[in-house]
């Protein structure tokens, strides 16, 4: 748990908090995640009928009572076409509710960046509930699985998805991965997205289960970042105190590929060192979200640990779809939760299982050289 | 003999050209803008018809490049209220329309708004059943309240536009004719909000569009040109009058856009950078094709999101009239401008202001004013010219696709201060007439469509989907006044969607060709 490094702490959202969460969920999504522009709209609109939402923190949780993570499932560009009507947010919530037979007492986010760190925002003020500081990940990943409540045994199922129609399914599955390939097929025959209620949990059950303080954390990074475009602070320190992270590399974006496979963008940036790293080469490879960053031939940093690229000079983060050559960047790491680093962790996201061939290096050991391993060993 | 006259409105000055049918330059004119436009324009095309010594009968053609409906937008003049209407109910109820816009532009633009049933998938499939008695409704109450401009926006319009068109064809029936249509599948691309807004500011400007149409026509009018009138568009291709009317927001970025065009032709290149430095700012963009590559993000107008097609450019704050200084014993170059005032304030023009004309005037690379004048130390000028090259050397790199030297062409007034090398650069052109580039890439501009669609692959082949995608590029640039036996497709994208199975693609594709009754050698 890092609730230590938060610098800031709020005890509700409101529509100013809003934006600063937004702002910094794109920093730990990655380059993926998708926008959180729709959700923060959503989430505004809300909160100007119902008011703010309280962010409750994980000890001060009642013991009975259930939480449920709220989130959009499928394209994010069928999400900005085709809006939500705003009642699916509710029925997914009162169907676990009713099947459970147990209150909801706060609700959570299942990622923390991209766009389902605003979405139950807006679910938590239409219900008049509060909203737990914590998610399951830490960062956003692309399916249901990868998240610590997974890791931590509980099932995702009872889980229900609703579409804009009033069309609802309530989904029960012998495992996690089950889930995952049911309930896309269902967003697929919803239209491409759906609005999803997963992994009830009952309160007494959360505190190991989730990963705590990470929605304050979000809104720290956005603060700075907010902050920083008015000027009068070493926005990069700020930044790195925020995050607990640190500046792996400094360059200009020389090359950018791209290929489809199999519904995901893959690719590799290429960037030539500046300044300190002037004369150093760095690989980026990405799937939707940065993935691996390779130095002069020896990986650098991977995934579960955060990779964010930043616009040097005005900080902000840059998506995988928006990089471009000429690009001036910052190659932002953040260390991954301590959860993702578990051997189960690893199994589930580490870099194998994104289909690199080597070993997970945590970024505070990776660089030039000395522990390096040679990419493809 | 039919001739073309090429008009641009831009912030400091309004230039024109007349070009013969070879497209020749016969003659050029420069004034600065006048507050009532009108009698700039009429001033400046007056001179150059004299100069030219053209009959005003033989001009066939005269096209238009203006800020004009920009500056409404940005300054909130003149503009109407719009009833909004959207289809996809109960689809996207959770955000209304026009929510994240400036409390002050929603004041001037909102009217009565409605979420109505209707709309598609991605793949096409209705998401509900238009509801014509309530599209009905909601446009009496609308008219019984005195408005008279409409956007409509369908979920998913780039798939399937049938219910936008269908809701046109009820506010055509019960306006009967009074009323101004915005419909969003024609204007913007996916991404609801942005194209809704994008159909909303484009029905908010639908006056002024008609006010500086029938200026430009008369302006011509009063001095005997009875040609046909195009207004220039952002993506460097023309709209007859009455398509101007329909479509006014599509002229917003038309200035940088015109420029680019013309130095395509000046330099009879199709694809380089181009820098257009003006007096105060430099426009640097990317001619791909013989077009202006287009911004793949969402571009903010007047504070409003939207996602309509604009160039990509990259603009700095140097200029001829960029001043420059040492400020605690740092060098600075712009972004202040002595901007329209340069022949008082230059020294070159006996003024006590440094800028970057006296430099360049001073390193002997241009002859203007009096070279003696400039008071400015041998190594101050040096340092500044070397800093304003370094800020266009940047510039250039940041917007190429790759590493390789590329050619760029300079234009506009203050190119005079690019040095004969560039870094990054394989060499630099200067056409002749570069200084009106803007006025000529109005005045040899093409007429082009644009389709930009998802397209299911489940039922139907790759070829299928691109060769519909052409043929509906192909028609749209016909139907903007385009001669078919000279449209060519120039742009095509293809893009797959993201965390979706089912092979869904979105296609982008332009097509143009040389306005109908045009003969070009």
């Amino acid at each position: 748990m890092r609730t230590a490094e938060r610098k800031w702490t709020v005890a509700q959202i409101d529509e100013a908090v809003l934006d600063d969460l937004a702002l910094g969920a794109t920093v730990l999504g990655t380059g993926g995640g998708g926008d959180p522009y729709v959700g923060c709209l959503m989430a505004r609109e809300a909160i100007r009928r119902k008011g703010p939402v309280p962010l409750m923190d994980v000890e001060a949780l009642p013991e009975r009572g259930l939480v449920v993570p709220v989130a959009m499932m499928g394209a994010p560009t069928v999400l900005v076409e085709k809006l939500p009507s705003g009642e699916e947010l509710a029925r997914v919530v009162r169907a676990l509710e009713r099947r459970v037979g147990r209150p909801v007492v706060a609700l959570m986010s299942a990622e923390a960046g991209g766009v389902n760190s605003t979405i139950p925002v807006a679910a938590a003020a239409e219900l008049g509930l509060p909203l737990l500081d914590a998610d399951g990940m830490g960062r956003a990943f692309p399916e249901i699985p990868m998240c610590s409540m997974h890791l931590a045994g509980v099932a995702a199922t009872p889980m229900a998805l609703a579409d804009e129609k009033g069309n609802l399914e309530l989904l029960e599955t012998v495992d996690n991965f089950w889930t995952e390939r049911l309930s896309r097929t269902a967003t697929v025959a919803m239209g491409g997205s759906s609005i999803i209620a997963l992994y009830p949990m009952e309160a007494g059950q959360v505190r190991g289960a989730v990963i705590a303080g990470t929605i304050g954390r979000a809104i720290g990074i956005g603060r700075v970042l907010r902050e920083a475009r008015s000027g009068g602070f070493e926005v990069l320190e700020a930044l790195l105190d925020v995050t607990g992270g640190r500046l792996l590399f400094a360059g200009k974006v020389v090359d950018v590929l791209r290929r489809t496979q199999g519904g995901f963008v893959r690719g590799t940036a290429s960037l030539d060192g500046t300044g300190r790293d002037e004369g150093s080469v760095l690989r980026l490879e990405f799937q939707n979200e940065n993935l691996v960053a390779v130095r002069d031939g020896l990986p650098l940093a991977s995934v579960p640990d955060l990779l964010s690229v930043l616009d040097a000079e005005t900080h902000t983060p840059i998506t995988t779809e928006g990089l471009a050559y000429g690009q001036r960047v910052e190659l932002l790491g953040i260390p991954s939760e301590p959860v993702w680093r578990t051997p189960q962790g690893l199994e589930l996201v580490g870099p194998r299982a994104f289909g690199y061939d080597f070993d997970f290096i945590p970024l505070e050991r990776g660089g030039s050289g000395e522990r390096g391993l040679q990419a493809g060993h | 003999m039919g001739y073309r006259l090429g008009i641009d409105v831009g912030g400091t000055n309004t230039d024109a050209v007349v070009l013969d049918e070879e497209h020749r330059v016969l003659a050029k004119a420069k004034t600065p803008v006048s507050r009532d436009v009108v009698s700039g324009i009429r001033a400046v095309v007056a001179e150059v018809l004299q100069k030219s010594g053209v009959d005003p009968a033989a001009v066939t053609h005269a096209m238009l490049g203006t800020t004009q409906v920009t500056n409404a937008i940005i300054e909130r003049r003149g503009l109407a209220p719009v009833a909004i209407l959207r289809l996809g109910a109960p689809a996207t109820r959770a955000v209304g329309p026009l929510a994240a816009w400036p409390s002050d532009l929603r004041e001037k633009v909102e009217g009565p708004s409605a979420i109505l049933p209707g709309g598609v998938e991605y793949d096409g499939r209705p998401i509900s059943a238009f509801d014509a008695e309530a599209v009905r409704r909601f446009v009496r109450e609308a008219l019984d309240q005195g408005f008279r401009a409409f956007a409509v926006t369908g979920v998913f319009s780039p798939v399937r536009n049938d219910d936008e068109l269908h809701a046109a064809e009820i506010i055509e029936h019960e306006a009967g004719g009074e009323a101004v249509l915005s419909l969003s599948y024609e204007i913007g691309s996916v991404g609801l909000l942005e194209r809704e807004n994008a159909a909303v500011l484009n029905a908010a400007v639908s006056g002024v569009a008609a006010r500086v149409t029938e200026a430009f026509r008369a302006a011509l009018e009063s001095l005997d040109v009875r040609a046909e009138l195009f207004l220039s568009q952002n993506d460097g291709t023309l709209m007859s009058l009455d398509y101007a009317r329909r479509y006014p927001i599509l002229t917003v970025a038309c200035g940088p856009t015109n420029s680019i065009r013309g130095a395509a032709f000046l330099s009879r290149r199709r694809d380089a950078v181009v820098v257009d430095v003006g007096g105060t700012s430099t426009d640097v963009g990317v001619l791909v094709s013989g077009f202006p590559r287009e911004s793949a993000v969402a571009v903010e107008i007047g504070g409003v999101r939207t996602n309509f097609r604009m160039p990509d450019l990259i603009s700095i704050g140097l200029g001829g009239g960029s001043r420059v200084r040492l400020e605690a014993g740092e060098l600075r170059v712009g972004p202040e401008s002595v901007g329209s005032a340069i022949l008082e304030e230059a020294q070159v023009f006996g003024g006590r202001t440094l800028t970057m004309t006296d430099v360049v005037v001073a390193r002997g690379m241009a002859s203007l004013g009096d070279p003696k004048r400039v008071t400015a130390e041998a190594g101050l000028l040096e340092a500044a010219f070397r800093k304003a090259v370094a800020m266009v050397e940047e510039a250039v790199d940041r917007i190429k696709t790759s590493a390789a030297p590329v050619p760029v062409v300079a234009v506009g007034g203050g190119s005079i201060l690019l040095p004969d090398r560039l870094e990054g650069a394989s060499e630099i052109d200067r056409p002749e007439h570069y200084e009106v580039a803007n006025a000529i890439g109005a005045a040899i501009a093409q007429v082009s469509g644009t389709v930009d669609r998802i397209f299911s692959l489940e039922q139907r082949s790759r070829e299928a989907a691109l060769s519909e995608a052409r043929e509906s590029a192909f028609a749209e640039a016909v139907r903007a006044g385009a001669d078919p036996k000279t449209v060519e497709v120039i742009e095509v994208e293809e893009v797959p969607l993201a965390y979706l199975p089912g092979n869904a693609v979105r296609v982008k594709v332009k097509a143009a060709g040389r306005l109908r009754g045009v003969e070009v050698s």
